[in-house]
């Protein structure tokens, strides 16, 4: 599905991607975790075509996507920090965001899912942080696409919507999605995430299964297992 | 006088005009009453044509002309008559260099006719009427079109020059010729006249004690009134408008001009009123609007300038050379480009209870007269009239910062010359 | 690209600071006009507001709203649009909008007015002209300082004083070169020193239409030759559109290599 080779950035004299390769399989759940300034936000943007890589390739069903911007039509994207256009009401957005798409989309029943109708004439301004993550998932899951990049998607939650989160997240792996997600969560990671890519110093670290993970640092818990794999 | 003038009105009634001719009779006393009579012209008169009528005229006599196209020229007018015309008659010179009316006498007058083409030559002047050497004649209610001189006058005195209407061609200004042209004379009265379109619209040279009242220079290619050598002469309730020039004035003492209009005589080289060498004089309650200087003074000692309004002007009043003790009383300034421009010492001229739409200062007391002083140059005229070229920063943000700081803390601009006693609401004038 | 422009737009104009801005010309159009009961001075006051404000505003705006739109943009970056649409949409939403609450602000009060039956309408209408080039010309200018600086406050600073230097400094500096070379006619090099800053150029552009050129002596004679004949005209409209050009080719040429 995804082909990264070689890929390099530096933003001025730090250098955040060095010579990085990266081979993600059609469908499942990608977790690309990393500490602080590992490079997994610029490798999504990267992705994306938000950030140009200074070298490397990086294609997507076996087309190069640098300099393009079509292929953005079959992903969906999660932004980080879920911050609208004040001025807007959540209804006007999702309008928007669909005038935007050339796809169609199905956000009534995600607006359902996430209890989002009393909200939806209110401005994006007025709501809360949680409120606004929520519109910010239905903006992304709206559309039918086979590829979905989620960048910390459980910022501001309850717990109750991070049930229907993940909810969301397992149906569309059951559709044969890939999805990839970043998070600091362990918990979220190790009860969705199918296989864990590992970024440290702009380098992959360790590509496997949770259980391979595991069983590498002797470690159940996730969590712990990540901290061993940085202090190894 | 009086009488006079009603009768004037009347002017299609040939009884009325005997009448008149009775008192300019009775008035000069010349002839006999008995002895005067009218000679007439027209196609089917006794004289068919005006300069015969003229020739065979005494004295007294009056020569009314009738409705009709006269083509003649050099007319010699040199006895004490009248010329009238009546029903509005036309004398066309057809373009030849000559004078229509040459006068040399006492005691004339004329009026009631259309001049027109008389012939320019770039050798000598020709006009419509020329009067020389003469004395109290009168010339009032005539029309010149095209004419290259409406009025030459020299060596004359006691005229009255009234309510004549001149047009010109606005030809080049080697082409055209003056309006109302004056060359030494006293005691001239010229009223109600209008000059468009002519090089100058009023000349005056060495004439002295006269009253120019109540005329209407416009739109012409020179001044609208220009004089040099010219002492004792009042000018009140005149129009200059929309000069090539505006109205140049030079050399002369004891001018008096009141209530006049000096407006619109804009472009590179023109004044609404251009002082040169003028001493001891009055300039009251005249209004000078949208000139590009309003006044320009050169070597002018000791003017009154009060209660006249400057508006709207490029530069309201600009010095130019060394000016000594003018004084600038209750004068308005209003939303000229620069109020003042001054380049040399101040040299006693005083600027004392003017109105200034650009004073910003206050007025705690409230008995009408600012507290702060008030600084008529700013930096910026200062620095223009160093190197001109700086006038296209005109109104940039960095004039007005420049003025600005100025104004807090005078370094360039000359610190004697304020008006300490700036009014703060603008004063009346009568116009 | 024209969606983009179509939600910048109906963004911007659902914005407080619009109406501000519109109600701002609004009130000065109405207080010129009725304290001044003169359409002519009206027109000249409004230049010396606008010659400075409109620059100022439009870099202030152009500048707040790159920052505050920075999230959004990065949703739509992720959308299936080209990037140069996106940056695009919102600079002509943003000049668009500030130029209509220009025009309608400064419109209203002048037909109510009555400016149909005046002369004046023609140096009117040039001043809209100039001013909604002002919009466009400082609204890039921002733009391209906003996509080169990544911190907010530095951006805004440079803003400023990038609008400093044009509105003031460069003046400045202009006035000292005219003293300094006094002696040697200065008529072109005026000429082209205008043409170098927008604001310059607008101002007199403005001040000729009300034919101050008379005050200007000879470097006025230069000037009326120049931009009195319709070559001139052209020419600066030409040099306006340029000093909106560049900046925009400016904004594409940087986007290309820009990460966000």
């Amino acid at each position: 599905m995804i082909n990264i080779t070689n890929l390099s950035k530096s933003f001025g004299k730090l250098s955040v991607l060095e010579n990085l390769d990266l081979e993600i399989k059609e469908g499942g759940i990608f977790a690309i975790l990393g500490p602080n300034g590992s490079g997994k936000t610029t490798l999504i943007k990267c992705l994306l075509g938000m950030v140009i890589p200074d070298k490397g390739t990086i294609s997507i069903n076996d087309k190069s996507i640098l300099k393009k911007w079509d292929y953005r039509n079959e992903l969906n994207y999660l932004p980080q920090i879920a911050n609208f256009p004040a001025n807007l009401s959540v209804n006007e957005l999702i309008d928007m965001v669909k005038d935007l798409r050339p796809k169609t989309a199905n956000e009534t029943e995600l607006i359902a899912h996430f209890g989002l109708e009393p909200f939806l004439k209110k401005k994006l301004g007025h709501l809360s942080g949680g409120t606004k993550q929520k519109v910010n998932i239905v903006l992304t899951f709206m559309f039918d696409s086979q590829l979905i990049i989620l960048d910390e998607p459980t910022t501001g939650l309850d717990p109750v919507s991070l049930i229907h989160l993940k909810e969301l997240i397992r149906r569309e792996k059951e559709k044969g999605k890939t999805i990839l997600i970043t998070s600091h969560i362990m918990s979220f990671v190790d009860d969705t995430a199918d296989e864990i890519v590992f970024l440290l110093d702009g380098k992959i670290y360790f590509k496997g299964s949770v259980s391979q993970l595991k069983e590498r640092t002797k470690e159940t818990n996730l969590e712990n297992a990540i901290a061993k794999l940085i202090t190894e | 006088m009086n009488i006079k003038i009603s009768f004037f009105k009347c002017k299609s009634s040939v009884f009325n005009l005997i009448f008149f001719i009775f008192f300019i009779f009775i008035g000069t006393n010349t002839t006999v009453f008995s002895q005067s009579k009218t000679l007439e012209v027209c196609s089917s008169c006794e004289f068919k044509s005006i300069k015969k009528a003229v020739l065979s005229a005494n004295d007294g006599d009056t020569v009314l002309i009738k409705k009709g196209i006269y083509k003649e020229t050099s007319i010699e007018v040199n006895k004490a008559i009248s010329i009238i015309g009546e029903n509005n008659p036309i004398i066309d010179a057809e373009g030849k260099k000559e004078n229509i009316f040459h006068c040399e006498t006492e005691n004339f007058s004329i009026s009631n006719i259309t001049f027109q083409n008389v012939g320019m030559s770039y050798v000598k002047e020709f006009a419509a009427i020329f009067i020389y050497k003469s004395k109290k004649f009168v010339v009032k209610n005539n029309d010149f079109n095209s004419v290259f001189y409406s009025f030459i006058i020299q060596d004359s005195s006691d005229g009255e020059i009234l309510n004549n209407m001149v047009v010109g061609t606005m030809e080049d200004e080697t082409k055209a010729g003056n309006g109302i042209h004056i060359w030494k004379a006293k005691r001239m009265h010229i009223e109600g006249n209008t000059v468009k379109n002519m090089r100058d619209g009023i000349y005056l040279e060495y004439v002295q004690h006269s009253t120019i009242t109540k005329n209407k220079s416009i739109g012409n290619i020179r001044y609208g009134l220009h004089f040099m050598f010219s002492h004792d002469n009042v000018y009140d309730y005149n129009e200059f408008t929309g000069n090539g020039a505006g109205v140049a004035v030079m050399y002369s003492k004891r001018v008096e001009m009141y209530h006049n209009n000096f407006h619109h005589n804009w472009g590179t080289a023109s004044y609404g009123l251009l002082l040169k060498e003028i001493n001891d004089s009055k300039i009251e309650e005249n209004t000078f609007q949208d000139n590009t200087t309003g006044i320009n003074l050169d070597g002018c000692n000791r003017i009154s300038y009060k209660k006249n309004n400057f508006i709207g002007n490029g530069w309201a009043v600009k010095f130019i050379g060394a000016c000594y003790e003018n004084s600038f009383e209750q004068n308005n300034f209003l939303s000229n480009a620069f109020d003042l421009s001054y380049s040399s010492k101040l040299n006693d001229n005083s600027f004392n209870g003017n109105h200034w739409s650009e004073y910003t200062g206050y007025d705690l007391d409230h008995n009408g007269v600012g507290d702060v002083p008030y600084r008529p140059v700013k930096l910026f005229s200062y620095i223009v009239n160093k190197s001109p070229d700086a006038l296209v920063l005109l109104r940039s943000l960095f004039v007005d910062v420049l003025n600005f700081s100025e104004k807090v803390s005078p370094v360039f601009t000359p610190d004697k010359l304020i008006d300490d006693k700036p009014i703060i609401k603008r004063i009346h004038i009568n116009d | 690209m024209l969606k983009i422009l179509k939600y910048s737009i109906y963004d911007l104009l659902r914005s407080r600071w619009s109406y501000v801005y519109f109600l701002f010309y609004l009130l000065l159009g109405f207080v010129l006009l009725f304290l001044n009961n003169d359409v002519n001075k009206a027109v000249i006051t409004l230049m010396n507001v606008i010659i400075v404000l409109t620059p100022l505003i439009g870099t202030i705006f152009g500048i707040m709203y790159f920052y505050n739109s920075k999230e959004f943009t990065e949703l739509l970056l992720a959308q299936p649009i080209k990037r140069s649409n996106i940056f695009m949409g919102q600079y002509v939403g943003i000049s668009l909008s500030l130029t209509l609450s220009l025009v309608l602000g400064l419109g209203i009060p002048f037909i109510v007015y009555g400016l149909f039956r005046s002369a004046a309408i023609f140096d009117f209408t040039l001043l809209l002209v100039v001013a909604s080039f002002l919009n466009f010309i400082f609204v890039a200018l921002a733009y391209n300082i906003a996509l080169s600086t990544e911190n907010k406050i530095k951006g805004f600073g440079y803003a400023i004083l990038m609008w400093l230097f044009l509105a003031v400094v460069y003046d400045g500096l202009f006035l000292i070169s005219l003293i300094a070379f006094n002696d040697y006619p200065l008529g072109k090099f005026s000429l082209i020193a205008t043409m170098f800053n927008p604001i310059d150029l607008s101002r007199i552009l403005i001040l000729l239409k009300l034919d101050f050129s008379a005050l200007l002596g000879y470097t006025g004679a230069v000037f009326k030759e120049f931009f009195g004949t319709a070559f001139g005209m052209v020419m600066s409209m030409l040099v306006l559109s340029l000093w909106v050009i560049l900046p925009v080719l400016n904004i594409n040429r940087k986007l290309r290599k820009k990460d966000f």
